[in-house]
């Protein structure tokens, strides 16, 4: 059977992981190589780095880090964040991203999808949703959930799919950083309406909220950021749980 | 020195460096000539069937991988690179595969599209790429076609995604498997080391 994948996220600012400074437990404090291989020890079933620094030179740091993590980590790499033309995508997928993860640009120049599937295959494309709910509809969002492009955001993933996207990455921006669970009307909304993968994101506390987000989401896999950097579960831990509640893990 | 075909539709990059982290030699072919000194071969698979046979055929390759084939040299077919060795792909209905097996590639038709991530295989025969592998083992999978397979001899391998399907195959020292090993974590490195040992 197919396997729910859990995806650890590294929000990388100039090489270093903004998210896990209190990463104490283990020596690995901010440090991406060394974070991604534990993570890759702990069972994770793909990598996801993030470059919040949206700098030309953050972002050139960022495609050194990948490029040291899979010389050493052999799962799927997933790389984002201010990657805005075919040529970004093409050096983030040299340096051993398998994946790329595009958001503003996708919606500031659609036919960046499109071009990119043409050239290296719908299979490497995420589509990154970050979705604000107004008034029973849900927005994407732009430039890191600062600015609402208007676009509805289920609109947005179709559209997607037909542009040529393989994946969705879906962070849900009310729900983000509270620990509450994922945004499982907006997940299930999502997933039911394309036929392709969708990562379900923002919002995690604790195991059995991955468990509703497959359950009732409907999502293909979770993504975790704090819950893993600040220790509070690991992989084994989460991938336990889920066993126990009927879900295939790997 | 085992050779990568290159035929100019992606990352090869991940299958190189899993042969690098193993301490195999290895080159990525980006011309025929590149093959003098290889004496396996891996194809991968990226993008799609039709076009990656039609670049096979502009850069040289498709006849000295036919002719490779017919030879019963050793190779490894990932993914894609597994299905050219059939007919054809429903993907791309004019342009003929290698045809080394019978059989062709239809899309799935239930689930998500592609099937993208880990998923196990049922060990259905023993095979040289097995070797220490366990029965269910999981692999990293990504593609929304597959092969349904003629001859039952060259299977060893199936997976279940909504149907089951042929993931792994053996004739000789042909080898064919439907997920990525150099993406498959540690026992996706074993058995590549298996193959490099095997053939």
């Amino acid at each position: 059977m197919l396997a729910t994948r859990i995806i650890p996220c590294l929000d990388v600012d100039f090489g270093r992981v903004v998210k896990g400074i209190k990463f104490k437990e283990l020596d690995n404090v901010g440090d991406p190589v060394k974070m991604a291989k534990e993570y890759n020890e702990q069972g994770a079933d793909e990598l996801t780095f993030l470059d919040i620094g949206a700098s030309y030179k953050s972002r050139e740091i960022l495609i050194e880090v990948v490029e040291k993590v899979s010389e050493e980590v052999f799962i799927p790499l997933t790389v984002g964040g201010g990657l805005r033309s075919s040529e970004d995508l093409r050096k983030a997928l040299n340096s051993g991203a398998d994946k790329v993860a595009i958001c503003t640009s996708a919606i500031e120049n659609p036919s960046l999808i499109t071009e990119g599937a043409n050239i290296f295959g719908s299979q490497c494309i995420v589509l990154s949703i970050d979705a604000k709910r107004h008034n029973g509809a849900w927005y994407a969002y732009t430039h890191g959930g600062r600015n609402n492009s208007g676009i509805d955001a289920i609109k947005w993933a179709k559209e997607g799919e037909k542009l040529g996207a393989g994946e969705i990455l879906l962070n849900s921006i009310d729900k983000d950083g509270t620990k509450e669970g994922y945004d499982l009307e907006l997940t299930a909304k999502i997933s039911g309406s394309v036929n392709i993968p969708v990562i379900a994101s923002g919002g995690a506390g604790n195991p059995q909220q991955m468990v509703d987000a497959v359950k009732v989401g409907k999502a293909d896999a979770v993504l975790l950021a704090s819950l893993l950097h600040y220790g509070e579960y690991t992989i084994k831990d989460i991938k336990k749980y889920l066993e126990k509640k009927e879900i295939c893990v790997r | 020195m085992i050779a990568i075909i290159d035929y100019g539709a992606g990352n090869l990059h991940s299958v190189k460096k899993a042969f690098n982290h193993l301490e195999k030699d290895s080159l990525i072919a980006k011309e025929v000539k590149d093959l003098n000194r290889a004496d396996k071969i891996v194809l991968p698979g990226v993008g799609a069937f039709g076009s990656a046979i039609e670049k096979l055929k502009e850069s040289g390759f498709y006849d000295v991988t036919y002719n490779w084939l017919s030879e019963n040299k050793p190779f490894l077919g990932i993914c894609l690179g597994m299905q050219m060795l059939f007919e054809e792909s429903l993907e791309s209905k004019n342009i003929k595969g290698f045809g080394i097996f019978k059989g062709k590639c239809p899309r799935f038709k239930k689930g998500k599209v592609p099937q993208m991530g880990w998923n196990q295989i049922n060990i259905t025969r023993e095979s040289p790429l097995l070797k220490g592998i366990k029965d269910k083992s999981f692999f990293y999978f990504l593609h929304g076609y597959y092969v349904e397979v003629e001859d039952p001899d060259i299977i060893r391998g199936t997976t279940d995604y909504f149907i089951t399907y042929t993931s792994m195959i053996e004739k000789g020292n042909i080898f064919g498997v439907q997920f990525h090993p150099e993406k498959s974590g540690e026992i996706g490195l074993k058995m590549l080391n298996n193959w490099t040992e095997a053939c």
